[in-house]
């Protein structure tokens, strides 16, 4: 009798040295940036060191805003909440506003996409519309809808819903002329040219478009609500303001950018569960 | 009434102009060329002299300006499948194996045939090229001779009539051109099929076809010579490459290309 053969994949054995050289080498990745973090502080310690600085130094900050870091889940009623709980609004407004930004647009950029009298009648109004800052928007909203909340969505769907529209739009365009003599000569169907050709073809714009425009929709909320009052992370931050509190706006700006941050790799993540091996880009 | 018999494959008198603003931009003036069923014919000349686009009207890419392409004397109006394309990029899905690369052809052509036939038909040609252990990965984990495997087997599971040929080995290293040129001479004449080819390569076209088209430079390219290949098959690329013949007929089609047709861009 022979000894049973080890046919187990080799990645599955824990190789410990290794793990801990790939630890090593994520460890090592860390230091420049840590490092320029520090010398950040050190710089914003430096200039607000002075009694007369009109912004609270690092520590400074850290002191006067420990409540709001350490408890970002309490809730007093009104708009006095967490800061978790002030981001999870914004949140929402923008989940409502890219959602719909994103079906409409995809489905838009392609209709545009495939037919060139629509493109050459649309693209232009959609060029000029893409540059209107976001902001320019909430008065047209503000009296369409009457209402802060719904305004605040459409804001979110009208600045996120262009880059969306123009990426789509150019990748139905860009699909190889191969890919479309191939559907010619198998004469497939509309719907089997859809779902083989123009969809996985056009999925990694549609990405690229996606991307930009989340980016856009976080941009846009803070700005947003700072002007319709409520709940959410933008009004935190003009209360805040009102209230002298620069130390609650400063940590409020440290949230946005990490939440921005985790919206933009969520959309990246998204792309590579759907983007097949071959077509990342 | 007496009926001339007509050949298979029959380009009359095909002609394509593109109307610029500095007047007419004549690509190809006058092409005439009847192919046989069953037939080998390559098509050479250089690049630029309107190959493509008379490959692209056979196919039905494109349509001529003046004269029309003829398949069992019915006129060419759009791309079909009894006239499959072997383009020479791949032209596979990416995001698809190369059995749903061929099955998606096969379920567009044959919507009706039962599910089981349809596997059948794309199984059989995957194992035609010898690729059935690879039917399940993407064309981006294969080497570029096996996808064009695949493209060969795609075309071939719709049944064509007639199967063009564009240039299809040109992107492939020299070792890997010679393989698929003999199982392509193999497929040929296991199918019987009418294969309209074009290639740069004049002992390519030596060594696969029956009549080799040479092709006058562009613009306004017609129909230079039409050289015949006598060679008896099955072919066997040592026997040819010792016929006195093969050189005389290699150096008439370079005569042809590098002298009488030299192009004038060195």
């Amino acid at each position: 009798m022979t000894a049973p053969l080890d046919i187990r994949p080799a990645r599955s054995r824990f190789d410990l040295q290794q793990f801990s050289g790939q630890v090593l080498n994520w460890l090592k990745g860390l230091i420049p940036p840590a490092v320029a973090f520090l010398i950040f502080l050190a710089i914003w310690q430096l200039f607000t060191m002075g009694p007369e600085a009109n912004l609270p130094s690092p520590v400074r900050t850290v002191q006067n805003t420990w409540e709001l870091i350490i408890n970002p889940f309490f809730d007093n009623g009104g708009t006095d909440k967490g800061l978790f709980w002030q981001v999870l609004t914004s949140l929402q407004r923008v989940a409502i506003g890219f959602s719909l930004a994103a079906i409409v647009g995809v489905a838009l950029g392609i209709l545009v996409g495939t037919s060139s009298l629509m493109y050459s009648a649309l693209d232009p109004l959609f060029q000029i519309l893409r540059t209107i800052p976001p902001l320019a928007w909430l008065p047209i909203s503000l009296a369409a809808f009457q209402q802060a909340n719904p305004s605040a969505i459409f804001v979110i769907f009208i600045t996120a819903i262009w880059p969306i529209i123009i990426n789509t739009t150019e990748g139905v365009r860009q699909i190889p002329q191969d890919y479309n003599n191939v559907a010619r000569v198998l004469q497939l169907s509309k719907r089997q040219y859809f779902f083989k050709i123009l969809f996985p073809a056009t999925v990694p714009y549609i990405f690229t478009g996606l991307r930009i425009g989340i980016g856009l929709s976080w941009l846009a909320i803070v700005a947003a609500e700072m002007l319709i009052g409520g709940v959410g992370i933008g009004f935190f931050i003009w209360d805040a303001w009102n209230s002298s509190r620069i130390s609650d706006i400063i940590i409020a700006i440290v949230y946005v950018g990490i939440v921005g941050l985790l919206l933009d790799r969520l959309i990246v993540f998204a792309g590579t569960l759907i983007l097949p091996e071959e077509q990342k880009q | 009434m007496p009926v001339t018999q007509e050949p298979f494959l029959l380009l009359d008198n095909l002609s394509k102009i593109y109307p610029t603003p500095t007047g007419d931009f004549v690509v190809l003036d006058g092409i005439d060329l009847a192919v046989n069923e069953g037939e080998f014919v390559c098509v050479i000349g250089h690049s630029g002299c309107g190959k493509s686009t008379l490959l692209d009207m056979v196919a039905g890419f494109r349509q001529p300006t003046e004269g029309e392409v003829r398949l069992q004397t019915v006129p060419i109006r759009e791309p079909g499948p009894d006239r499959m394309v072997v383009f020479q990029n791949y032209s596979l899905l990416p995001w698809l194996t190369a059995y749903e690369n061929i099955y998606l052809g096969v379920n567009s052509v044959f919507p009706k045939k039962p599910e089981a036939a349809k596997k059948h038909i794309v199984m059989e040609h995957l194992e035609m090229v010898g690729l059935a252990d690879v039917a399940h990965k993407k064309p981006g984990a294969l080497s570029g001779g096996m996808k064009q495997r695949v493209c060969i087997a795609r075309a071939l599971a719709l049944r064509p009539k007639v199967l063009i040929l564009d240039e299809p080995f040109g992107a492939l290293d020299p070792i890997t051109r010679e393989e698929l040129q003999e199982e392509l001479l193999k497929i040929w004449q296991d199918h019987q099929i009418t294969v309209l080819m074009i290639t740069h390569d004049i002992d390519e076209a030596l060594f696969l076809s029956d009549r080799i088209v040479m092709m006058t430079n562009g613009p306004a390219a017609k129909v230079g010579e039409v050289m015949p290949v006598p060679f008896a098959r099955p072919r066997d690329r040592a026997r040819i490459m010792e016929d006195p013949r093969f050189y005389e007929l290699r150096n008439e089609a370079l005569d042809f290309l590098y002298h009488r047709y030299a192009h004038d861009d060195t």
